[in-house]
């Protein structure tokens, strides 16, 4: 061959892992977000929460093309063994109370991985639904360890490092929540990066290619699973951290449908896709919720709508549309 | 010394409808053999036996002498059997470099690995350049599939076969769908395969046939109703009556 080559085809996949310097925007915000906002602390954790969970899930559905409906299981069980853990047993250390939760979620996630990967499409649709469902329910009747309807009570957390408590403003939990994401993200963007990363991309482009090159499909995406469920686990041992308090709302089939639609507005298999659509999602959701505390959702519902038909790949898509535009206009 | 791949007697039902009857095939190491049938003979899924997308209801596979009938599919990629599909099964969002980079990654075993950035593996990445470049595609490693036309994207799916760097090669009509201005790049690239490679084609094209086997085998209602040279199958009167014949009718 000797046609001169201009660029190194190569290129892009040697440095595809490396940082870039837009990638300082998430955390510039949350810290410029914190001084500006201090007494909206409490929210910011929450939007970390569900970025944390939002995270989890596009390890499954953004990057091996798995669909759920029941992702809400391995955040709620995070939440319940993590809460039971300090209400149940005292145990109130958080850093290895949210290691409870964690290990909660993907031992569950392996456990139900093993059964429910072997489905596909509306298959394993319906099985994730059910099984959160089934789930929910179980802790429902699990009263006398879980609390039941009424919830569970009794939660008390240690500060944290024995030094910052659960303060009035949240401040603290802020930080630490922070935290626990920058950890779990930097896990979650060496995963995808890493050949195993790589090789949920081809499941999700083309299974059968996958099978035809010798991959074990069904052990990676159970292992991409267990991960993503211990990720969910950590973000609701979060949850129930900050609140101090577990209801069966963590397992709701709402909270799974949540997941998704953050998941679809901020774009998915792109890690930053959750941090867009997460923080999108639930400052809409507490604003709109102020202006009309009974119609919120139709908000939601209508921006929702607008970036699905307008904007594939979702508000990060619309971004990248954005950025070829204003390029292709400056002289090169 | 055992065949490279040897089938004894395959069968397969769906159901009521017997689609594979007691095949026997044999390819010696190195190989280029052909089978050829009419629409609905049964290659396919004897391709599909082979590879193990599906279970043979009796027989058995052997590669180098091993039996395999066993194995899944996956397994059997390893022990070097590759293949091509009638269709592309491509990565399609992905770039052509990077299709040819995930095989490699499967065959070298490092597709586990979680932890080190799939960039900083030189070599898995020269190799893939090497693979595209000595197919001659090598100008468009670093464009997405889909993209690409679809002649093109018929060496894709050679070139990541060849990065599983296999013992016998099963290429399902590798020249179907292509318009006849790019076959040509095609079949020379299948004629220029690594010899040491036993390759069993599947095609309608006896144009392809006749030029690139050496033996053919002619599936009929999925049984062998003949092998040989190409010689002894143009001159075989019950072949040109049953496929043959029926091919200048259609």
């Amino acid at each position: 061959m000797n046609a001169t080559v201009k660029t190194d085809p190569t290129a892009e996949l040697r440095n595809r892992h490396r940082w870039r310097p837009v990638e300082a925007l998430p955390w510039l915000t949350a810290f410029a977000a914190f001084a500006l906002l201090p007494d909206y602390a409490a929210l910011g954790t929450q939007i970390i929460i569900m970025i944390i969970f939002a995270l989890s899930m596009d390890l499954i559905l953004g990057y091996a093309g798995v669909v759920s409906l029941g992702h809400a299981a391995y955040f709620g069980a995070g939440a319940y063994a993590t809460g039971m853990l300090s209400a149940l047993l005292g145990w109130n250390e958080p850093l290895t109370g949210l290691l409870a939760g964690g290990l909660a979620g993907g031992a569950l996630g392996l456990l139900s991985g093993l059964v429910l990967l072997r489905y596909h499409g509306l298959t394993l649709l319906m099985l994730t639904l059910a099984f959160a469902i089934l789930l929910q329910e179980a802790a429902n009747t699990a009263a006398p360890v879980t609390g039941g309807f009424d919830g569970l009570q009794g939660i008390s957390i240690d500060p944290i490092f024995g030094l910052f408590e659960n303060d009035l403003w949240g401040h603290h939990y802020y930080w630490y929540s922070l935290s626990i994401l920058f950890l779990v993200f930097l896990v979650a963007r060496r995963i995808v990066h890493s050949p195993f990363g790589r090789s949920l991309v081809g499941v999700r482009e083309n299974v059968r290619r996958m099978n035809a090159i010798g991959t074990p499909v069904f052990g990676r995406l159970v292992a991409v699973y267990t991960i993503s469920a211990a990720m969910a686990g950590i973000a609701g041992g979060l949850f129930a951290q900050s609140n101090a308090y577990v209801t069966l709302d963590v397992l709701d089939f709402a909270r799974s449908g949540t997941v998704l639609i953050v998941l679809v507005l901020g774009g998915t298999g792109r890690l930053y896709g959750a941090f867009l659509g997460g923080a999108v999602y639930m400052v809409l959701e507490d604003e709109l919720a102020r202006i009309s505390p009974e119609f919120w959702e139709i908000g939601v519902g209508l921006v929702l709508i607008a970036v699905v038909l307008f904007f594939r790949g979702g508000l990060l898509g619309a971004s990248d549309a954005l950025m070829r535009l204003i390029r292709g206009r400056s002289p090169r | 010394m055992s065949a490279a791949l040897q089938l004894t007697g395959l069968d397969k039902h769906f159901g009521a409808l017997h689609v594979t009857r007691g095949v026997d095939l044999t390819l010696e190491a190195g190989a280029r053999h052909a089978l050829i049938g009419p629409n609905g003979a049964g290659k396919t899924t004897l391709v599909n036996l082979v590879t193990g997308m599906l279970t043979p209801d009796a027989g058995k596979v052997s590669l180098n002498g091993r039996d395999i009938t066993g194995l899944g599919q996956a397994e059997r990629v390893r022990a070097g059997i590759a293949r091509t599909f009638q269709i592309n099964q491509l990565f399609r969002g992905l770039s052509a470099l990077e299709n040819v980079v995930l095989a490699l990654s499967e065959r070298e075993g490092i597709a586990r690995q979680i932890w080190q950035p799939a960039g900083t593996n030189s070599a898995i990445l020269d190799e893939a350049m090497a693979i595209l470049s000595s197919l001659g595609v090598g100008a468009d490693a670093g464009k997405t599939i889909s993209g690409l036309p679809y002649g093109r994207q018929r060496l894709i799916e050679i070139a990541i076969t060849l990065a599983l760097k296999p013992r016998v090669l099963l290429l399902d009509e590798p020249a179907a769908g292509v318009p006849s201005v790019e076959s040509d790049v095609i079949l020379d690239v299948i004629a220029g395969l690594p010899s040491d490679i036993a390759i069993l084609i599947i095609e309608h094209d006896m144009d392809v046939v006749f030029r690139f086997a050496s033996r053919i085998s002619v599936l009929v209602d999925g049984g062998v109703l003949t092998e040989g040279t190409p010689d002894e199958i143009a001159r075989d009167p019950e072949v040109r009556a049953v496929y043959l014949g029926e091919e200048s009718h259609g």
